[in-house]
């Protein structure tokens, strides 16, 4: 453990948490954006060119409004359910390996901060975590919406959490491995696991507009029921903290989609592009297009927002627990069996 | 009752068959639908850069007009001021002196003459009451702003520009 291991980790980690946050910050731009594009408006294009400042002019706005903590609210827990968001929200990064080793010298370094060798546990149990900043929230602000938003967000999360982590065990009877470093690896050269999980990756990705409470499972910020949700009583960067962590969200998430199911950082091509140009522009062209994924993702995430309308909370439960679920169990038995018949012959 | 119309339809409440129960093409072909949107020119008009084709008729600001030798045509008769039904129009008459007569064609002119544009309604009967031909409302949108006492419109803004300048 020398000391420039430790300058790389901590070099890496703040840019990754930069990154992450400037995706975030643009995310809110962008849902405006592509919410007004799908509707045949323009969108924000006052605040700079193409409106590119209004994320700036957002967070500004944040920071100048008038901070509120009501007079009935458990104080502690109504500081500490924003940070809790936000903290969940960032760590699943830590995980997600962004690009292939770039060697300067003989010096070989990781673009992931840990490759832990129970990855996706890791990020299944932060994703779990999550949950609880929004509990501690709705639960701290001492009104009845906000409470039952926070149920809402609870009870739907635990039920979706199950169908994902089945939908996720056929994907390690395939892989073999629970490193997201290995998985993405054994993906290389058109070996997607979504090729060979398609039902599992549907699943998996239903689960995951679920666990990010994004449309058209939004039921704990359903404005026509619960007023806000469970942010309503919150105000200036409280408020902002939970929207952010909700972009955050979305984009580790999708983040973990494109690395499970759409080989990360591989694209077609690759050995020959590694081959030219070098070792370290090379694995940073991975990169680029690991994050063009992303961004693909994130598009899709919005797209769906603005296509299905919201369900009916008992036809959420209908679809988690009758419907994903068996139908994730049978994907494992499928997968077992077929695994079970190719390794026999 | 009898029905009104003779439109009928019968709403039929089948149980959903798989592919429907799925909701997958449904979705499907609903993201068809919102992604061709994308395509699709958008409707905003960039209003204060960009403004939207007025039919020729379209009734905007007032303007007091001259004649062709750059008079003000406005002889202060009321006939406007009684006409309007917002009560908008104010005015103020005075006589015209005899060093006067570049500036007014009649011998009575309006000294003020104020039109308060929160309560115009733009309906158009001042200009069809107007016997000299003095007002029209052939301007563009009132602007916004953000006092009272600015939206009450005085000669200096109302009066048309000279001819030669």
């Amino acid at each position: 453990m020398d000391i420039a291991f430790v300058i790389e980790k901590f070099v890496l980690v703040a840019i990754i948490f930069g990154i992450s946050l400037l995706i975030a910050m643009y995310s809110t731009y962008a849902e405006r954006k592509v919410a007004a594009f799908l509707q045949d408006r323009l969108g924000p294009d006052r605040a700079g060119p193409f409106g590119i400042l209004q994320p700036l002019a957002d967070g500004v706005k944040m920071f100048m409004k008038e901070e509120i903590i009501p007079s009935n609210a458990s104080k502690w827990l109504f500081m500490v359910g924003p940070g809790l968001a936000m903290l969940t929200a960032c760590i699943g990064t830590a995980v997600i390996p962004w690009g292939s080793d770039i060697t300067i010298g003989d010096r070989v370094i990781p673009l992931q901060v840990t490759d832990i060798n129970v990855g996706i546990l890791y990020i299944f149990g932060v994703v779990s975590l999550g949950v609880y900043g929004v509990m501690i929230g709705g639960w701290a602000s001492n009104n009845k919406y906000s409470l039952l938003s926070a149920i809402r967000a609870a009870s739907q999360n635990i039920s979706y959490e199950i169908a994902m982590g089945l939908s996720i065990i056929a994907l390690l009877l395939v892989t073999g491995t629970m490193s997201l470093k290995e998985i993405v690896e054994q993906q290389h050269g058109w070996h997607w696991n979504v090729l060979y999980q398609p039902l599992g990756f549907l699943i998996f990705m239903v689960c995951a507009f679920a666990e990010t409470n994004r449309a058209p499972f939004d039921l704990p910020e359903c404005e026509t029921e619960l007023i806000g949700g469970y942010h309503t009583e919150y105000s200036s960067m409280k408020l902002g903290f939970y929207l952010f962590a909700e972009y955050i969200n979305m984009f580790v998430s999708s983040a973990v989609m494109a690395t499970l199911y759409f080989g990360g950082y591989n694209y077609p091509g690759m050995d020959w592009v590694l081959l030219h140009t070098g070792p370290v522009i090379g694995p940073l062209i991975g990169t680029v297009v690991f994050f063009i994924k992303i961004f693909a993702f994130i598009f899709f995430f919005m797209w769906v927002r603005w296509t299905i309308p919201r369900f009916r909370y008992d036809q959420l439960m209908h679809l988690g627990w009758k419907g994903l679920i068996p139908l994730a169990i049978a994907n494992i038995i499928i997968t077992g069996i077929v695994i079970a018949i190719i390794e026999k012959f | 009752m009898e029905p009104l119309t003779s439109k009928k339809k019968v709403l039929e409440q089948k149980p959903l068959t798989f592919a429907e129960r799925m909701y997958l093409p449904a979705i499907a072909k609903g993201l068809s639908v919102t992604i061709s949107h994308l395509f699709k020119k958008e409707a905003t008009i960039r209003y204060p850069e960009v403004e939207r084709e007025f039919s020729t008729n379209f009734r905007g600001m007032h303007s007091l007009k001259r004649d062709e030798q750059g008079r003000e045509r406005c002889t202060a008769c009321g006939l406007c001021a009684l006409s309007c039904p917002a009560e908008a129009i104010t005015m103020i008459a005075a006589e015209r002196k005899p060093e006067e007569k570049e500036l007014y064609r009649e011998e009575k002119y309006a000294a003020v003459y104020e039109i308060n544009m929160l309560r115009c309604i733009f309906c158009g009967l001042c200009e069809e009451a107007c016997p000299k031909e003095a007002i029209y409302l052939d301007g563009p949108i009132v602007p916004a702003d953000y006092l009272r006492k600015d939206f009450i419109y005085g000669k200096d803004k109302l009066v048309e520009q000279p001819l030669n300048k």
